[in-house]
């Protein structure tokens, strides 16, 4: 069996979906009797959504090309 | 599929033989995009314009040292993100993350020292969430640079690790273990807040 300091080293390996089968297998066997990896993992998967909802992007209206800074940018570059 | 999307030669080229209309198009194509992300780390429209205008000067400056190994639009959204993160962090006066320190800690026997209370669940309440969105961000800001490019670059761009090791110029496997460590900090920053009372009205 997994310890806990194995499965969390290599949370990220089981969360982005990067391990083959068998060690698959081994995560879920320790989660399925370790309540407070299974509390980690759920934390740990919560804070990507949270960082996604952060800062990805909304389907919102496609933000409008803004002109005065476009044109504020090049005639900075002009002036270098 | 191919391991990574073919870098921008043409557009590099001309942009660095000085073609006032490749600067132009690049500008046009990626301003909008950009501007909307400065706008929702910095939450100020004043900030965002004048953020998003210097992250250009930058990239301009840096131009010749960039090695075209990533798209031309995601080193800009790197140099834009950057940006606006540290224009938060000077504002707020928020303190760097000592990301070491905020790892998991186990016993002996390789159980985990640290146990805290479970998680709350997300808050139903609109003026909540958008509170939790800007702590977020905040604790995002408070990451080391290499550390929170790794999570922005995997989590919010989509790249393949493999693309994210040719942009920064490291290996795969130190791509992955950026990402972990940095998901890992950000947990760790966010624990007592969701594991603990409801957020704190206004702050």
């Amino acid at each position: 069996m997994l310890t806990c300091r194995e499965l969390i080293d290599f949370l990220n390996e089981y969360v982005d979906g990067a391990l083959d089968a068998t060690r698959r297998a081994g995560f879920d066997a320790h989660l399925a009797v370790c309540p407070d990896c299974v509390e980690y993992l759920r934390s740990y998967r919560r804070t990507r959504d949270l960082c996604i909802e952060a800062l990805g992007e909304r389907d919102e209206i496609p933000p409008e090309v803004p002109q005065d800074i476009v044109r504020a940018i090049l005639s900075a570059r002009a002036r270098r | 599929m191919p391991p990574e999307p073919p870098p921008d030669a043409d557009l590099l080229a001309r942009l660095r033989s000085g073609e006032d209309a490749a600067y132009e198009e690049l500008v046009r194509a990626e301003s909008a995009k950009l501007l909307g992300v400065v706008r929702r780390i910095l939450d100020n429209e004043d900030e965002a314009r004048d953020v998003l205008q210097e992250a250009f000067m930058t990239a301009f400056r840096a131009l010749p040292a960039f090695d075209g190994r990533s798209r031309v639009s995601t080193w800009l959204y790197r140099i834009a993100v950057n940006a606006a993160l540290m224009k938060l962090r000077r504002r707020k006066r928020l303190a760097e993350c000592d990301v070491e320190a905020a790892l998991p800690t186990f016993h002996e026997d390789g159980h985990r020292q640290d146990v805290g209370p479970a998680w709350r669940p997300a808050p139903d309440d609109d003026i909540d969430r958008a509170r939790l969105r800007q702590l977020v961000r905040d604790k995002i800001a408070e990451l080391p640079e290499s550390y929170r490019e790794a999570l922005l670059l995997f989590d919010i761009q989509g790249l393949s690790t493999g693309e994210i090791a040719s942009a920064l110029g490291i290996s795969v496997a130190a791509v992955k273990t950026r990402l972990h460590r940095a998901r890992q900090a950000l947990r760790a920053l966010l624990d007592p807040v969701l594991s603990g009372p409801m957020l704190a009205g206004g702050t």
